[in-house]
Parts: structure tokens; sequence; C-alpha cells
């Protein structure tokens, strides 16, 4: 056990003292990341990377209050940039727009959802509040989980206001400075101040040149920095070099005879294998974790929930990790690896949206760019940018893991076959 | 005696090529035990299936009583390998790559600490040990790649041609700590093309040549099997080829066998001084120049020329 992290302990020393691959793993995302921001800043001319607002439908059957502040908040000019919501009367109709791929989402406000928060006549409300659904079109993640941050944050302002206000409706009660005659009339005033803080200020601005990424808690609009796109999609373009650097190290152990020498040591072959995975993984999620650190000083970035930024970026490097393997089982040579490495990387950059947003390119090739890590990646830190929270990320993180596993035996199986050294 | 090697009847077959053909030796603990073979014979083959690297197509081995085929485990703990190529990390330092071979051995902490000074010592290179490899001379690195096969104490040391390409005088700290190590008791197998080395380190020497095992004994007892042979080099100029003149010789009665290596004319024969006269003869016949003959009494060389007819490269 121990022999496995020697091994990948040196691996991580030799990779710490190679200048290159230092290069490659943390100054060439970060020149990248100013590079590109600049020049899509720039040539955007405010409208950041082409973003489109997002086509989305409501539906409200509510006859109270809240249901059309909620309708009233996706028609804001406010977010008239990032949102183009059209007013659908029948929830069937908007769900078939969502299949038909011609929206992101539908956000259905079911009948009753206004009673089940603020009193009415006196009348108690329920304790199960009625739910807000947000149909989502799963061939649009990142528009469709922007609707759903959209929808979250005004539910979470409505729940404060709702938890406050029973908390003072209570105390009054209790403290006498209310009878129970007085409910209606109070109840009046209360929903009428809910109603307000829901709406009043819009949960998420457009301002010029905010991106997906963007954070909504950043308050002038001269905050914003395109290096929030940029940011992580460079982390994930570069994360594949350091998988496929791990595998291009096995090979050239083997080629410079030190492979063979651990192999006559009381060393297995499958130590060995299982100590450069683990400097691999470690490795690779170092650089993550230097990267975001840099970028949240450097460019002043909000990554979002700590602990959900971790997780994700653990996933990220396990489903990398796969594809990193596969390359080293295919290719003969070290070479091999690093040639095929650099190919594989920039394929999937573009695929996966390190370059181009995925929402504005067709279904098919956003259904492709589900095979990389870097589109699952950029899934989930843009969740994350958007106030998610760890738990939040069960889509993305379950979609890495399952490619790192189902990668990952598929180069075992083949690795079988073709040992990689002669016996 | 107490024998720890144990070679029975070796073979290692890659397709159509036969990289080893039946080879059996023995070597007695404490003695240093060479294969001496020219290039391609199967010296790194024959070390590669005696340390569990390869497994044989054919044959066994056993190595202070384990087999390496059945059990490689505990061989490995048993054996040090100096590999012909050098096999170490270039960005770590001399201490850290010896550490590092140290752990894959299980050794840790203190006593890791120590024998990786005591090994640095050894192989007079405790002042450069902080430095990184790829600032280390041929030599030195050389010297670190055998410090590696020792860090865990071995019974038995194979060094691979641990010589190749290196200055003079690398080459005689190598030789001079060859010897110590033995003289400590370790036990060797080393494996050489050059002649000079196999006669001045070996108990016993095996040759080998196109994978087989052609001659096994101690020194004299090789040196018996030529006879009364004696050996006659010439070295001659540059421009001459070498082919042709060795044939030319062959015909001078009393020359028994004549070979050629780069510039120079190995002729064995039966008393040197006969054949003197009438070999500078006839390079004057044909306006060969000698540059300069030497007599050898029969060495290791004379015996592998007998064997093969060819001269060792060296
Ligand atoms: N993997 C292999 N596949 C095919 N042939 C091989 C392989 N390994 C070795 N051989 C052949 O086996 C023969 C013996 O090779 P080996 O390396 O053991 O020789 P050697 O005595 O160590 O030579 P040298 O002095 O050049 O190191 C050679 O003819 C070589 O070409
Ligand atoms: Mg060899």
């Amino acid at each position: 056990m121990k022999k496995l992290m020697w091994i990948g302990l040196k691996d991580i020393q030799l990779m710490l003292r190679d200048r290159t691959a230092l290069i490659f793993m943390l100054l060439a995302p970060f020149l990248l990341t100013i590079g590109l921001g600049l020049v899509t800043g720039q040539l955007g001319g405010g409208n950041f990377g082409g973003l489109e607002a997002i086509p989305i439908a409501i539906v409200n059957q509510d006859q109270g209050k809240l249901g059309g502040a909620l309708v009233e908040m996706v028609q804001s000019p406010e977010l008239a940039e990032l949102v183009n919501t059209s007013l659908v009367a029948e929830a069937g109709a908007a769900r078939d727009q969502v299949d038909a791929n011609q929206i992101a989402a539908a956000i259905i406000v079911p009948p009753g959802f206004s009673d089940s928060i603020i009193p009415r006549d006196g009348r108690p409300v329920p304790a199960q509040v009625v739910r807000i659904e947000v149909y989502k079109n799963p061939a649009r993640p990142v528009s469709a989980g922007i609707v759903q941050a959209l929808v979250e944050g005004f539910i979470s302002r409505v729940e404060t206001g709702r938890v406050t206000g029973e908390v003072i409706v209570r105390q009054a009660l209790a403290a006498g400075l209310i009878t129970p005659q007085d409910m209606p009339a109070f109840a009046a005033a209360l929903s009428e101040r809910l109603t307000a803080t829901a709406t009043d200020q819009p949960l998420m601005r457009l301002r010029t040149g905010t991106t997906e990424g963007s954070a909504p808690e950043q308050n002038t609009p001269s905050d914003f920095n395109p290096m929030a796109y940029m940011a992580p999609g460079m982390a994930l373009l570069f994360l594949m070099f350091t998988v496929s650097n791990g595998g291009r190290s096995l090979l050239a152990e083997q080629a410079h005879g030190t492979l063979h020498r651990v192999l006559v040591s009381p060393t297995t072959g499958t130590q060995v294998l299982v100590g450069k995975l683990i400097g691999t993984y470690l490795t690779g999620t170092l650089q993550m974790l230097i990267l975001i650190a840099a970028s949240s000083l450097l460019f002043n970035l909000r990554w979002g929930d700590p602990l959900g930024v971790l997780v994700l970026i653990l996933a990220c490097v396990f489903g990398a990790l796969g594809w990193g393997m596969l390359i080293t089982v295919l290719a003969r040579t070290a070479g091999q690896v690093a040639i095929a490495g650099s190919a594989v990387m920039l394929i999937f950059g573009i695929l996966g949206g390190s370059f181009i947003q995925l929402n504005l390119l067709p279904t098919w090739f956003q259904w492709l760019s589900k095979l990389t890590p870097n589109a699952w990646g950029l899934d989930g830190f843009t969740i994350l940018g958007l106030g998610g929270r760890w738990s939040d990320l069960g889509q993305p993180v379950l979609g890495l893991l399952t490619m790192g596993v189902v990668l990952g035996a598929l180069s075992i199986a083949l690795f079988n076959r073709r040992r990689l050294w002669q016996r | 005696m107490d024998v720890i090697v144990q070679a029975r009847g070796l073979c290692k077959h890659y397709g159509n090529v036969i990289a080893v053909q039946d080879v059996s030796f023995e070597i007695r603990r404490g003695e240093i035990f060479s294969l001496l073979g020219p290039n391609g014979a199967g010296k790194t083959t024959t070390i590669s299936i005696l340390s569990t690297l390869y497994t044989p197509t054919r044959g066994d081995a056993l190595i202070a009583g384990h087999s390496i085929t059945r059990d490689p485990t505990a061989v490995r703990q048993i054996i040090g390998v100096v590999p012909q190529e050098i096999a170490l990390y270039d960005d770590l330092t001399a201490r850290e790559n010896l550490i590092f071979w140290g752990r894959m051995y299980g050794l840790s902490g203190r006593a890791l600490q120590r024998r990786v000074d005591e090994v640095l010592a050894q192989i007079g290179l405790t002042e450069r040990a902080n430095q990184r490899l790829k600032t280390y001379s041929g030599g030195m690195k050389r010297r670190v790649n055998i410090g590696a096969g020792l860090i865990h104490k071995p019974q038995v040391l194979f060094l691979d041609e641990p010589t190749v390409g290196i200055d003079p005088q690398s080459r005689r700290a190598i030789l001079d700590s060859v010897k110590e190590l033995n003289r400590q008791g370790m036990t060797v197998l080393y494996t050489t093309h050059y002649m000079e080395e196999a006669q001045e380190l070996s108990h016993r020497v095996g040759i080998i040549d196109h994978g087989e095992l052609i001659a096994l004994g101690t020194q004299a007892e090789l040196t018996r099997q030529v006879g009364e042979q004696e050996t006659l080099i010439l070295h001659i100029g540059e421009n001459e080829d070498a082919e042709t003149v060795a044939n030319m010789f062959r015909v001078v009665p009393g020359v028994l066998q004549a070979s050629a290596v780069d510039h120079r004319i190995a002729l064995t024969t039966r008393q040197a001084e006969d054949i003197l006269a009438p070999v500078v003869a006839r390079a004057n016949e044909h306006g060969v120049r000698i540059h300069s003959i030497d007599i050898r009494e029969p060495n290791l060389e004379a015996v592998f020329l007998h064997l093969t007819g060819r001269a060792i490269r060296d």
C-alpha cells in the first residue's frame, strides 16, 4: 500500500521538476484564459461569446400574487438579455415545446402556489408548499440550469419571507399585539410585503458582457469578467494534458528501463500501474486546485460553493483519467501518447465547450459533447457559479464517474490483452 | 561448495529468433562468475530470465533454492540487478533515486537513510549526492546505477555490462568496487564482452555465443582447452582491408587460425617464434605494413577464437 504512494509521489516530484509539463499544466491555461477573455470580450462587443437570450416558456396557473410576481420577474427588462420568455397557457403545450427542442425550459406555476404560502382570509396555510415545476431540456443543460437557478432563487426568497412572516405572526399573537380577528388584515399586509420582496431585486442581472458562468451576486457591471467562462474551460482543457502526461510517463519508464527495474524488485506490475494512477490523479487535482485558487485571487473570479468545487474537481479528474488510461493503452510509445493526448485535448476542448458555448450548437453536437469530461465539468462549474451547492451536482458528477469507470474498465481489459511489458 | 544460482537448460525464443538456447551453469556462493560473449550473444537475455523479468521459453533456474518461474517474489528479494542501460530518474538526485529504489525493496525510515548514506559512500558520490542525475557524467551515472542494485544488500548481484561506454578511470573504479564487494562476500554474476575484464575479475567464466554456452570453467581450465597455442596479434595500417590480410596469412605454414578485428589480425600457432619470420616475409611480399606485433600467452580471447574461429570485438 505504501509502495503505491511512493510510486505516485515520485511521479508528482518528477512532474514538478519538468518545466515543460508545468508550463502546460499551470501557465498555459492562464495565458489562454486571459488571451481568449480579452479577444472575446472585445469582439463580442458586450454580447459575450455570442450569448443569446435563452428561450423559455412560463405557464402561470396560480391565481395569487406570487405567480404573477414570477412572471413579472422573468419578463423584466433586466432579464431580457438573459431569457426570452413567452407566456403559454397550457402546461402540456409548454412541455411539447421543450420536447421539440424549441425552448430550453418551461416554468410551470401550479394552481394554489400563492395560497400554499400566503395565508388568505385567515385560513391556515397547508403544511406542504405547492412546487413550481421547471421542465428542462436535457439537450441544453447549461441554459436549463440557469432557468432552474432563477426559479430557485425566487423560491428561496419567498421561503425566507414566509418563514419570517410566520414567525412574526406567531410572535405578534403570543405577545398579544394582534388578535385572531386581526389576522386577515395582517395576512394581507404580509402578502403585499412578500410579493414585493420576492420581486424586489432581480435575481440575476445581465449586464454588458455578463456570461452564463458569472456569479449572480456580482454587484456592479464593472465587476464583470469574461474570464469567468474561460477559466473553468481552460482548466478542464489542460486537465486532459495532465492525464495524458501521466500515461506518457508510464510508456517513457518502459522505454527508459525504469519500469523493468521496478519489476525485478519485489513490486508487481499492478502496484506500478495503481501507483502511477494515484500520482496522476493527485497531480490533476492539484493542478485544478491551483488554477482555481490562482484565478480567484488574480481575476477575482467566484467559483461558488467550495465543497461543491472540490467534489466537482475530484469527479472531473476521475472522468479525465479514464480517457488518459484509454489513450495510454491504445498507444505504443510515449511519443504517441503525447501526440494523441494533445489531439484529444484540443478535440475535447472544442467538443466540450472550452472554446465555444455548447448551447449555440446543434443538438447532436451537444450530445456528442457528453463524451468529454470538459462538457460535464463545465455544466458543473456553471451550476456552482450560479449559486448551486455540491448537492446540485448530481448529474455532472454521475456523468463523470460513469465515464471514469467505463473507460477505466475498458482500458484494463485492453491492457490485459496487450501487455505493456513483454515477459 | 554452496551453489547459489543454478540455471538449468534455459531457453528464450522470440518467434524464429533464438536468443538463448539450453544454457546451464552454476554460480557458487562468494564467487564472481562472468558471462563473456560478443554483442547479441544472449547475455542480457540470460540475466533478464534469471532476474524474473522474462519467463524462459523452457528451463528453469534456482536462486538460493527458489525457482525463478514458480517463486519469483522470493527471488527478487535475494537478487540485485544492475541493468545494461542506465535505469534511473534523471530529474531526481542520486540520493532521491537511491531512496526510491530502497522503498521499492520495502526499506523505510532511518534504516533506509542509513543504507543510502552507506551506498553513496561505497560508490564515492557522497559529495554530489544532492545534485540531479542529469548533471552527472556517464561514469557517475553508471556508479549510481550500480548503487541502486545494492541498496537492499542482495545476496547475489547481477551486473550487465556495467562498463560499456565510459572512460578508463570510471571503468577502473567500477572494476575495483566489484572486487571490493566480492571481497566482502557478495556473489556476482558479471556479463561483458571485454575479455580483459572477465580475466581480471572472475573466478569462473562462461563463454556464450549465439545464445549457447560454448565453454565453462576457471580461466586455467579454459585456456588448457586451447592447448599450448599462442596468439600473435599484428597491428596493421588503417587503409588495409583486415579480412583480406587475414586470408593472406592463413596459408602460412604453422598458422592454425587467422581472424581480423578492426585493424588487428590475430593468428594462433603452436610456437610464435616459428611463424614470425614467414609472416613478416609474406606481409612484405604483398606490401602490407605491420606497425607492431604482440605475442600472447593462451588467454580467453584465444579460447574464444579457438572455439568459434572469430575474435571477440573489443
Ligand atoms: N524482444 C526481442 N525480440 C526479438 N529478438 C530479441 C529480443 N530481445 C533480444 N533479442 C535477440 O536475442 C539475441 C540476444 O540478445 P541479448 O540482448 O541477450 O544479447 P547481449 O549478449 O546482451 O548483447 P549486447 O552485448 O549487445 O548487450 C539478439 O540476437 C537479439 O537480437
Ligand atoms: Mg546486453
